[in-house]
């Protein structure tokens, strides 16, 4: 590598070469935006990979308990940067009030069901997809039905320990299961991309981001994120987004980038996990229980 | 801001299982102070209490316990710092079940610690985790020969157990840049001096790894970028034609003059593209990047793009290799495999076996032809096509490949040397008994109808009576939907059925793009008005 590259350039050579590969080697391919910071991150990069384009489907799983300001920034976004911007949902589920927040299920039925359920479904094309038309700017039902057999997601090997034994492409069998123990090797950057029919590979560009990394890079490249994660007076802000009725707030002070970046260096968070707002993960077996099952 | 950025770097720490790793992970972690405060005296408390016999491993445990749960969270590294360095080691177990993930965390480490138990001796997986770093490009090795306290701190036993390894990689061509004697769990010969060790005048470990350098930059190697895709995205009229691909090695200007191998088509580099960044004339290595080139060539995934001014890559169908197999079903002759090399895929088979680089000291013999799973080898492979690429000797990135058997990555290499291609025609001959259009029935012809020629649209409104008629495909359809039309046509010709295609006015490259596509069946092209009532009277109704 050059000795003109720091640490973000070569974080942000890797991905685009991760991109690169799975738009290269997947025909039907998608990609997770939970509008969140670290897929937003991930899409800024899909637009350095494809010289501000980005090819690939974004599929958005919306549990319609997601803070509502989401929602609009999406719709916003996928316009103004012409994305092919498709949501799916757990349509049942939702019709008949069976969740967590109708003290129906428990946190990690609740994520399984509107999380877990809708995303497996909404890959393989069993349940439908709706895809924005950008001359009206609403959804309609996608006639694109076939199964995505790559699927770009923004995981983070830091996040939490499951994640941290991912490769950046990772093989998912029919269930869209995960076989932790029984991995591919990875190396010189040659990554699965052949599989067998009904088997589709996970793809993770941004593996060896951490959270500091991802927020030093929205701030280094001016990318346009959404406001929940900045204090806006209160004293309060999201550090991490998910369905409203899950997500804290955390206190501070942070009231944009180059706060949260100088937080996450010296402050107070230096040393608390990034998903210690998230309420399911607290739930016995959390994450790692989820993600086997097909969670991202 | 005039702070020094301490540098970072990755090692990995290997060996056989149970000569030592996690207790010189530990030691270094406990001595060099990188540990939460209180920590080990804890774990030292808690195996008083429980009356077991401490052990750094439960250390390394009771980390990764309380990473699991939440605060650095990351159980395949671990960081320690020195006085001059961050380093973060990458978890590369020992056990030969594991070797995958061996190889995988190796893989990414710049530098290597391998353990060697003084007592135990060299042992099968000190030489398969010594010639697999070598094999893997990690040149800068360190070897500590561990548990010294159990041989008395002999001076011979360390001694006999450096010139056995000594000898043993210098046959794979390998040479460790020190041999280092502790004791890791005393603490003997981990950070300075060991008074128990008086005969041995080398540094001690963190100084030895201290002593790692980081690798040269390959700015000023030769230009190598493998070709990832050519992007032509049409959407709010972008006309750009982008070459993609990451710099491997060199640096690229804006007005070289770029051949691309194996096809050996040529073109200048007329600019360097990026987005959201600043314009660039220059690109070196480490860089994902994209060039546009001044004429319009059909290149594509496979290609090798080097500088017409510089020592070109080298271009075979038959290679010289080693290879290491971490497949369950072997390595054998006379199956079809897939090689990836930067972004070339071709088919490969395993030709011969020079030699085995064996573990277990049975001898290196080629009486076998499979190469088993663990197992090393020096082996000759034929392609079913020709690809660029450079011996590791001279250029490493270029030089290393996956083996990929039945959808999984089975097998690592790197290529000695090119050879000529003796076994070619023996090769061609059993290549044609099994391609396609040899099995099926004549090929059908594809016709082309291209252009805004008006009589095109009677023609082919006529013959859609008769035959298939794809299209119209516009302009402006891009490369994905130009793939996607010659892929049906392909499969449409080959079932022996003559098909037709509507097209707008291509460009040359679109139109090169399809008749390379296509090359294996037969294509006319109809653009004129006088050549669509042909047409349509030879094969209309």
């Amino acid at each position: 590598m050059s000795q003109s590259q720091d640490h973000l350039d070569q974080l942000e050579n890797q991905s685009v070469y991760i991109l690169r590969e799975a738009y290269a080697n997947f025909k039907n391919l998608a990609m997770l935006w939970s509008i969140g910071k670290d897929s937003t991150v991930l899409l800024w990069l899909a637009r350095k990979a494809f010289f501000g384009h980005v090819p690939i489907t974004l599929v958005h799983i919306d549990t319609s308990y997601k803070i509502p300001a989401m929602i609009e920034y999406r719709d916003r976004v996928a316009l103004e940067w012409n994305l092919n911007m498709v949501y799916g949902q757990n349509k049942d589920v939702l019709a008949s009030g069976e969740t967590f927040p109708n003290g129906k299920l428990t946190r990690l039925q609740c994520c399984k069901a509107l999380k877990t359920d809708a995303l497996r479904n909404t890959l393989s094309g069993a349940w439908p997809r709706y895809r924005m038309n950008h001359t009206t700017g609403m959804y309609e039902p996608d006639t694109n039905t076939d199964p995505y057999t790559g699927v770009i997601v923004g995981a983070r090997a830091d996040e939490e320990g499951s994640r941290s034994k991912e490769r950046y492409f990772s093989p998912r069998d029919k269930n869209s299961e995960w076989d932790v123990g029984d991995q591919p090797p990875e190396l010189w950057n040659q990554f699965k991309t052949d599989f067998a029919p009904g088997t589709h590979v996970r793809v993770h560009p941004l593996l060896d981001w951490t959270e500091l990394n991802i927020w030093e890079y929205i701030e280094r490249e001016n990318i346009p994120i959404i406001d929940l994660y900045f204090n806006k007076g209160d004293g309060k802000r999201y550090r991490s987004l998910g369905c409203a009725p899950c997500t804290g707030m955390v206190d501070s002070e942070a009231r944009n980038v180059s706060e949260i970046v100088e937080e996450l260096k010296t402050g107070k968070f230096a040393n608390i996990a990034e998903r210690s707002g998230r309420a399911q993960d607290k739930e016995d077996g959390g994450l790692e229980t989820l993600r086997r099952d097909g969670y991202m | 801001m005039t702070t020094i950025e301490k540098t970072r770097m990755d090692i990995v720490i290997v060996g056989h299982v149970d000569h030592g790793k996690s207790t010189v992970i530990g030691r270094l972690l406990a001595d060099t102070g990188s540990l939460p405060e209180g920590k080990l005296e804890s774990i030292r408390e808690y195996c008083a209490r429980n009356a077991r016999p401490f052990e750094y491993a439960f250390l390394l445990d009771a980390l990764k316990d309380e990473q699991a749960q939440g605060i650095t969270i990351d159980t395949a590294r671990t960081f320690f710092k020195s006085s001059t360095r961050d380093y973060v080691i990458i978890d590369a177990p020992g056990h030969i079940e594991f070797l995958k993930n061996m190889v995988t965390g190796a893989a990414r480490a710049e530098a290597a610690v391998l353990v060697i138990d003084a007592k135990e001796g060299i042992q099968e997986n000190s030489k398969r985790h010594g010639y697999l770093l070598s094999m893997l490009g990690i040149k800068q090795i360190v070897v500590a020969v561990n548990k010294m306290d159990l041989v008395d701190y002999s001076r011979e036993a360390f001694e006999n157990i450096r010139d056995e390894y000594v000898a043993f990689l210098a046959r794979i061509g390998a040479t460790p840049r020190f041999f280092v004697p502790i004791a890791a769990f005393p603490g003997e010969g981990m950070i300075g001096p060991s008074d128990k060790m008086p005969w041995y005048k080398g540094p001690d470990l963190l100084a030895a790894v201290d002593a790692f350098e980081k690798a040269p930059p390959k700015d000023n190697q030769p230009f190598r970028l493998p070709v990832q895709d050519v992007y032509k995205f049409t959407a709010r009229g972008d006309d750009r034609r982008i070459t993609t691909g990451r710099v491997e090695s060199g640096t690229l200007r804006v007005g070289d003059k770029v051949i691309f191998y194996p096809s050996l088509k040529s073109s200048t580099v007329k600019t360097i593209e990026a987005f959201s960044a600043p314009v660039r004339t220059s690109i070196e290595a480490g860089y994902s990047t994209g060039v546009t080139l001044s004429s319009q060539l059909y290149v594509g995934r496979g290609e090798l793009m080097a500088r017409a001014d510089e020592t070109p890559p080298q271009v075979a169908d038959r290679v010289r290799a080693n290879v290491f197999w971490m497949g369950r079903a072997p390595l054998r002759m006379g199956k079809d495999y897939l090689l990836k090399l930067g972004s070339a895929k071709v088919t490969a088979r395993l030709e011969r076996i020079n030699y085995k680089i064996d573990a277990s000291e049975s001898g290196g013999d080629a009486t076998t032809d499979l190469v088993e799973r663990h197992d090393v080898a020096d082996v000759v492979l034929v392609l079913r096509k020709a690809i660029a690429f450079d011996p590791t000797s001279l250029l490493e990135a270029t030089g290393r490949f996956v083996i990929v058997d039945d959808y999984e990555i089975a097998g690592g290499g790197i290529i000695r040397e090119g050879l000529a291609d003796e076994a070619r025609k023996a090769a061609e001959a059993e290549r044609v008994g099994t391609t396609l259009w040899a099995r099926e029935a004549k090929p059908g012809t594809v016709v082309f109808l291209a252009g805004d020629e008006p009589a095109l649209d009677g023609a082919a409104d006529l013959l859609r009576a008769k035959h298939p008629v794809l299209g119209p495909l516009k302009a402006d359809a891009g490369a994905d939907g130009l793939a996607a039309l010659a892929d049906t046509l392909f499969h449409v010709a080959t079932a022996g059925i003559t098909v037709f295609a509507r097209l707008d006015d291509l460009d040359e490259y679109d139109v090169e793009s399809l008749d390379v596509r296509l090359a294996s069946v037969p294509r006319r092209w109809v653009r004129t008005a006088d050549e669509a009532a042909q047409v349509a009277k030879e094969l209309g109704a």
